[in-house]
């Protein structure tokens, strides 16, 4: 009995190496599932969109899916284990606007030239909140009480020291040749918290995203004055552009794409991003995405380096001008 | 009237039904594994639940959470492996029952004071949710770091026997939450240069390693005995949980109310809910000096309380849209998609919804008992295994449960450096939970004293100016100050 079952394992064995051996060379791509890594926790939207592709993704490519959160330090730890996975195509992953951040602090030495651009897939642009009950009714006013006002008069919260909100806030100030400094940043874990925070009075702008601020504006708790984006929110059409409000050009983001470790094939390139724009395209995508308040962008192949290069110098820039980086 | 009828009507489908149970299923098999989270399990879920109705989509979810939750305590109480930080809180002392040969009775006493404190914040979360979000809204960080430390001094102090070596525990644990970059400041510390350290030290494999891996290694040390003690068989359940009813009414219903308050602060939840409710028992009970080893009443009252606070986390997760953990926060996210979107309207337009989704919430909590009680059951079996096989059994779910936590090597690491650290602080008579508590709290406490310095602008009168922060920060100058008072006559009395 005990020599039959070693039998069987044996037997197992020799085929799963010859198997190993054989199916790269012999097999089209997707020969074996793939895994999607994503540098943020379960619960955030990093995840959901992860998962989101994940699921229609499988669909097209016939393989099974596995999303494996790699959490902690502000995005590095994920963000490396996408750049030091096997280039095959069977680890990708979901990069963040952080890329173009962390290394500016000094925290890793990975930028966005480390990964193979596949496909930009979504991006949410800041916009400013204050609480329903605050004076400030619109962003001028608002701008001209900070211009006039005593640094640290106000207090801005949405996100840890030098993360992204942090930095659309720090850069629109800049932009309008106001002292970044003169809005005091409170470090928060996230939108959810410093919007929180806001409503019980401990801090007076959130400088997030709209679909985070959504349901305490749809409460009535919160109220948005202008959105950081070339174009109007299709979820609130109602707030200006910053563009349109006080003439300014600052335009920021969070952004979401899928990206693989350097030097991957480019047959197998060729094929994600086909797949990737059938998922970009699909219905179930676009209704997640509209449902959940994300907005959708779509950028593949050089289009998307290109984007994450202009994204990488912007965000630097700021952080040198509010003394992040060096 | 009619909202509530139209609510049973769309709760009462064979769909829904099916759907709540396998939920209930796959929720009590991933609990019931040492080291995957219930998070863990309610994100598995969300790509499925995008081709169900809304209902029994929503209806999926919370069952899963419930029934992963309670299933947590399962391996805790029998194997010392504890799935969450709120059920960490009682863990060693379920464990003391098992080893007294009562696992029976500690892990039903946890699964009916689990199902009871669910129902309860069902109930406050249907009659008073409005209200009490709005208190909720009323906490920043200043009324939160009371709140921490408030849990700290309870974990240190007045749940443990000796305080000198509480405290030295929670310093291990407090240093413990330091290391990374998880600070107000987003300063690496303590990483070495590591990127992996930069994500700090996760409390799922240091709690994994602190309890679990110490007691295998300390079988090995002892050549793994025999069990000395027989099981003992409880017999008529229902009889003996009237029993636990009678006696401990006062230590339930103090852990429900408890637990309900803490819960529906975002930025508190089930852990500060469990270990709080848990000194409390001890600090009011007639027989203080049984706590810890072996003694049903602080369960009884942590776990009302834990479960509870569960329900009522999602209070301003659907009043407000704020997500008190990780699992609301998944959900809300589900809520969107499927057109339920939280805030007040919910509470407004299609209110039969909202009332199905209430039906869901008791629903689920009266699945747990039947199913809980087969998986006690059948869990216990795991008893009657000779200790020297079910030791490397434990050891190898600590390392899948320590990877799965990280998805990497990186936790199984962690892992076994806390089950060797746990190993000595046990040697030498140091508790072990202050230190799991120090860990978690460590990091709340750090990031809103330091907000609340910025916002401040360095000012201490801050924590007393706002009249909630107010109310807490003297609670706890009082609760220190009593200590304070014990600790003199203690030392004034000595021979």
């Amino acid at each position: 009995m005990l020599r039959r079952m070693l039998l069987n394992l044996e037997t197992i064995a020799v085929c799963a190496v010859l198997f190993a051996f054989v199916s790269p060379a012999m097999a089209q791509y997707p020969a074996r599932p793939i895994t999607i890594i994503v540098p943020w926790g379960a619960g955030g939207g990093t995840d959901a969109t992860g998962r989101i592709i994940a699921s229609v993704l499988e669909k097209e490519l016939g393989q099974p899916i596995n999303v494996t959160n790699r959490t902690g330090g502000s995005g590095v730890v994920g963000h490396s284990a996408i750049a030091s996975a096997e280039p095959d195509g069977y680890t990708l992953g979901v990069a963040t606007v952080e890329i173009g951040m962390m290394h500016w602090q000094g925290l890793t030495e990975l930028t966005w030239e480390d990964y193979t651009p596949i496909a930009l897939m979504n991006e949410d642009p800041a916009a400013v909140q204050v609480a329903a009950d605050s004076e400030f009714e619109t962003i001028e006013a608002l701008v001209d009480a900070i211009k006039s006002g005593e640094p640290g008069a106000f207090k801005a919260s949405g996100t840890g020291q030098g993360g992204i909100w942090h930095l659309a806030i720090a850069g629109m100030l800049n932009d309008l040749n106001i002292e970044p400094s003169k809005v005091q940043w409170v470090p928060s874990e996230g939108a959810a918290s410093g919007l929180q925070d806001m409503v019980a009075g401990g801090v007076e702008i959130v400088p997030c995203s709209l679909p985070e601020a959504r349901s305490l504006i749809d409460a009535g708790r919160v109220k948005s004055l202008a959105i950081m984006a070339e174009e109007r929110s299709e979820l609130f059409p109602d707030v200006p552009t910053l563009k349109e409000a006080i003439n300014s050009d600052w335009q920021i983001g969070a952004w979401r794409g899928i990206v693989g470790p350097k030097g991957m094939p480019d047959d197998v390139v060729a094929t994600l991003t086909e797949a990737l724009e059938k998922v970009y395209n699909s219905d179930e995508y676009k209704q997640f995405m509209s449902e959940q308040g994300y907005g959708v962008r779509w950028a593949a192949g050089q289009d998307f380096a290109d984007f994450m290069d202009q994204s990488n110098q912007a965000l630097g820039e700021t952080m040198k001008a509010i003394g992040l980086a060096e | 009237m009619d909202a509530i009828a139209a609510a049973f009507e769309l709760v009462a489908t064979w769909q829904v039904l099916a759907a709540v149970l396998s939920a209930a299923l796959f929720g009590l098999l991933v609990g019931a594994i040492p080291g995957l989270t219930a998070t863990m399990a309610i994100a598995l879920l969300v790509p499925i639940t995008f081709f169900m109705d809304p209902v029994p989509a929503v209806g999926t979810m919370v069952t899963c959470a419930a029934m992963a939750i309670f299933a947590g305590d399962i391996p805790g109480t029998l194997l010392r492996i504890p799935g969450t930080p709120a059920s960490a809180a009682y863990a060693e002392e379920a464990y003391a029952l098992t080893r007294k040969g009562q696992a029976e009775l500690a892990l039903g006493a946890n699964l009916l004071f689990s199902a009871i404190g669910g129902l309860f914040g069902t109930a406050v979360l249907i009659f008073a949710a409005p209200t009490l979000a709005e208190i909720a809204l009323k906490f920043s960080s200043f009324e939160y770091f009371w709140m921490a430390l408030l849990g700290l001094t309870c974990a240190a102090f007045l749940s443990v026997a000796s305080p000198i070596n509480g405290v030295i525990s929670l310093c291990i644990g407090l240093f413990v939450a330091t290391i990374g970059l998880n600070n107000p400041a987003g300063v690496p510390r303590f990483t070495f240069g590591s990127t992996e350290m930069l994500a700090g030290i996760d409390f799922i494999p240091a709690m994994i390693g602190l309890f679990a891996v110490s007691e295998v290694l300390r079988n090995i040390a002892a050549g793994a005995p025999r069990w000395e003690i027989v099981q003992e068989r409880v017999g008529n359940v229902f009889r003996h949980w009237g029993g636990l009813i009678v006696t401990y009414w006062r230590q339930q219903l103090r852990g429900n109310i408890l637990g309900t308050i803490i819960g529906a602060l975002p930025g508190a939840g089930a852990d500060i809910a469990a270990w709080v409710s848990y000194a409390i028992s001890r600090r009011f009970s007639r027989t203080p000096e049984k706590f810890g080893t072996g003694h049903i009443e602080g369960i009884v009252e942590s776990t009302s309380a834990n479960n509870s606070s569960l329900s009522s986390a999602w209070i301003p997760a659907l009043v407000f849209g704020i997500p008190g953990d990780t699992i609301t926060a998944i959900v809300i996210g589900v809520l969107y998609v499927k057109g339920l979107n939280p805030g007040p309207t919910l509470f407004l337009f299609n209110p039969q919804n909202i009332y199905a989704v209430f039906l869901i919430f008791v629903l689920a909590n009266l699945v747990l008992i039947p199913l809980g009680w087969v998986a006690i059951k059948l869990a216990k079996r795991l008893l009657q295994v000779p200790r020297a096989v079910l030791m490397p059994i434990i050891l190898a779910f600590c390392i899948v449960g320590a990877f799965a936590s990280t998805n990497s090597m990186y936790g199984v690491i962690v892992m076994l450096a806390f089950g060797v650290l746990g190993f000595f602080m046990e040697e030498n008579e140091i508790p072990l939970a202050p230190c799991i508590l120090g860990i978690v709290i460590g990091p709340i406490l750090e990031k809103n004293f330091v907000t609340s310095m910025i916002k401040s602008g360095g000012s201490f009168f801050s924590f007393f100016e706002r009249p909630i922060a107010a109310g807490l920060g003297i609670l706890v100058i009082l609760v220190w100050a009593s200590l304070l008072v014990g600790w003199a006559r203690a030392w004034r009395r000595r021979p």
